[in-house]
């Protein structure tokens, strides 16, 4: 590190704090759509990277799509195209919940392995309808390019509107959980179910409905995913581990700590892996986690509601 | 015979056993060609994995999704020993260090790295084999079992440390052997394993092996220790409110687990010859779940005879379909966690309780009726004789 200097370092850490911007919103987003179903439900959804890879091939199927048919509309497929990603992947959601998941709410470890399941078919659909090499959806023109405020900086523009999109989506889901209805049953289930269903909630259909939601916010994430990579078979499984580790990190059931845990993670790995080649960045960044997590398990927010 | 009761439960377990295990010692060796037999010997350095799990998950209810970090380290452990074995100055003279393993030469690694060294003696590498994963695994489970933290939080640290080991190795590529792991390995103290003599002797110490494995297994879930760890998986309060450590019980029984993991482990690098991080990371390690799962995660021969028909599927149907290989794979997998959560064994067992039962109530009939005819054939003088 000695050989920079302190105005290189200083564009080297914003260049890639801003890099590490697009990571942070995927992987928020990801957080999110866990959170909800992992800290609410306690669901272990390892087919959740599989979903937000079902939200990324929707948008390069709608970027096909509109290609051929309506070409005309391409500058602005890609604000219907992530409304669509959404309800593709809570739809395919509310069918796994149905069929699988909601036989398996009082074994969770056993949800952890059904999904795992489920993942390796998902992933192999991909493979056999997509094929095995990555895609890429063509991106309108005002994604692309990069805003300079000033020499040796550069801003992508693309990094900006998925950090939009991830605070589009945080603040709305917060509003969701705390302000509404939905939310007021959901958060009632979660802390007494027993109860709930005695004062007339349908606890299984907050269920069903809290899984797709989850699963509608990862496909979100997918839609942003393919602003920052091209989509393949597996690049779900890839981020699973991460986004994990941001839910159990930032506090289960924590929806603040999800944000301060994503923000960090990301942060870290992309500015290390500025300094440390390869994969060491992700290795050092990862250790910190388990060992932080060794000694704090309930997470940087613990929630102050006992779950049970 | 007293030893015999704490091994097995009744007669039926220990007949599954024998057979089994004879199966494995005698039948196989004499049916299939050398080939195919060191295929099955591999499966089983799973079954150490598999072994581990059983009490692990089955009994201690700690579902641990890092196994492969285990194998992997105690397959490193002996791969280390062979590699250094394979490279002697002799061999290696056109490197530009003789003496050191192919792959830091080509990382221009100019002598050995100090955790290197004390792998040229192969009673540390043995004893390294078992006491790196267990050292390992009590230290990361003493310090989260103290915490409570359990289920899916160990779930997913463990998963965690999978893919950190495996990214690990991945990075470094000088000191460990990168993605490609540690390859050509030749000799044991100047024995070759890759005879096919050198194959059979493997493949029979891994089964001896195996057999002293589950045979240890069974001792201590049929012992007091078996019942508190099964107390624990169900009711973890009050077996802490009774006054046992339950951390350390857990702590324990997860590095006893490891530590058949890394035999499984060396095995596994002794018969087929390399070790990379392919069989370390996120995937291996679920896989070795699921061999578990599928063959029955209560039983120790269940889970290894698991990992034996997983692992043939596996081979068998991705040589002949590819791709529908993915799909049976995670379909069987669901199904076995759905309706059929205590996998094969389970479902035999169901089978065994139920043809017991039916035998019992048939024998009951038939004293019923003898009872009857006793009596009627009693009664019949006695209404005679007023």
């Amino acid at each position: 590190m000695d050989n920079y200097s302190w105005a290189d370092l200083q564009n080297i850490f914003i260049m890639q704090g801003f890099a590490g911007i697009s990571l942070f919103s995927v992987l928020l987003l990801m957080g999110l759509g866990l959170a909800v179903i992992f800290g609410q439900m306690g669901v272990i959804n390892m087919a959740h990277g599989e979903f937000m890879a079902l939200g990324a091939y929707t948008v390069y199927l709608c970027s096909t799509l509109t290609q051929d048919y309506a070409p005309s509309l391409a500058p602005y497929y890609f604000v219907f195209a992530i409304v669509i990603a959404f309800f593709v992947a809570a739809g395919v959601g509310a069918l796994v919940e149905w069929a699988m998941i909601r036989h398996l709410y009082h074994r969770p470890l056993d949800t952890l392995l059904a999904t795992w399941g489920l993942s390796l078919i998902m992933q192999q659909t991909y493979r056999s309808t997509f094929g095995a090499r990555e895609v890429t959806p063509t991106l309108p023109e005002w994604l692309m390019g990069s805003y300079s405020p000033h020499e040796g900086l550069d801003i992508p523009i693309n990094g900006m509107f998925v950090l939009g999109l991830a605070i589009f989506v945080s603040i709305t889901l917060v509003l969701f959980m705390y302000k509404s209805r939905f939310g007021l049953r959901l958060r009632a289930t979660v802390q007494n179910r027993k109860m709930s269903d005695a004062v007339g909630i349908n606890t299984g259909r907050v269920d069903r409905l809290a899984f797709c939601l989850g699963c509608g916010i990862a496909g979100i994430a997918g839609a942003a995913f393919t602003t920052i990579g091209s989509t393949g078979p597996d690049s779900g499984s890839r981020y699973i581990v991460d986004s994990f580790l941001v839910v159990v990190f930032g506090g289960a059931a924590n929806l603040l700590g999800s944000l301060a845990s994503a923000f960090g993670i990301a942060q870290a790995q992309s500015i290390l892996e500025f300094f440390l080649e390869g994969t060491k960045g992700k290795v050092a960044t990862l250790l910190v986690i388990v060992v932080a997590l060794m000694f704090r398990p309930q997470g940087l927010f613990p929630s102050k509601v006992r779950a049970h | 015979m007293i030893f015999l009761r704490t091994l097995f439960k009744n007669r039926g377990e220990m007949i599954s056993f024998i057979v089994f295990f004879a199966l494995l010692l005698v039948v196989l060796p004499i049916v299939l060609p050398i080939f195919r037999l060191n295929l099955v010997g591999k499966y089983l350095s799973f079954g150490f994995v598999a072994i581990g799990l059983v009490l692990l998950w089955g009994r201690c209810g700690i579902l641990s999704l890092g196994q492969g970090v285990f194998f992997g380290l105690g397959g490193y452990c002996m791969a280390m020993f062979l590699k250094l074995e394979a490279s002697d100055p002799k061999s290696t003279a056109i490197q530009s260090t003789p003496g050191i393993p192919d792959f830091m030469d080509w990382n221009q690694l100019t002598h050995l790295p100090w955790f290197w060294e004390p792998f040229k003696s192969l009673p540390f590498a043995l004893m390294a084999v078992m006491v790196v994963p267990g050292v390992i695994a009590f230290i990361i489970g003493w310090a989260m079992f103290r915490r409570r933290v359990g289920g899916v939080y160990f779930a997913i640290i463990t998963q965690a440390i999978a893919l950190i080991l495996s990214l690990g190795i991945d990075g470094n590529q000088g000191y460990t052997g990168g993605r490609n792991g540690i390859t050509d390995l030749k000799t044991l103290w100047g024995w070759d394993i890759r005879t096919t003599s050198g194959q059979y002797t493997l493949y029979f110490l891994c089964v001896l092996l195996l057999i002293v494995a589950a045979l240890a297994a069974k001792y201590i879930i049929n012992t007091r220790f078996g019942r508190v760890l099964v107390a624990i998986r169900d009711r973890e309060d009050r077996v802490r409110f009774s006054g046992y450590d339950v951390a350390m019980c857990r702590a324990f029984i997860f590095a006893f687990a490891a530590v058949m993991s890394g035999v499984g482990g060396a095995l596994f690098v002794l018969q087929v010859g390399f070790m990379s991080p392919s069989l370390v990371g996120i995937i291996p390690s679920i896989e070795m779940v699921i061999f578990t799962a599928v063959g029955g995660r209560l039983s120790v021969v269940g889970a290894i005879a698991g990992c034996l028909i997983v692992n043939f599927g596996k081979t068998a149907f991705s040589e002949a379909y590819p791709q529908a290989w993915l799909y049976l794979m995670g379909g069987t997998f669901i199904a076995v966690v759905m309706f059929f959560p205590n996998g094969l064994a389970g479902i035999l067992e169901d089978n065994a309780t139920l043809k017991a039962k039916a035998l019992k109530l048939f024998a009951k009939l038939k004293e019923l009726k003898a009872s009857r005819a006793a009596k009627s054939s009693v009664e019949a003088p006695i209404e005679e004789t007023p």
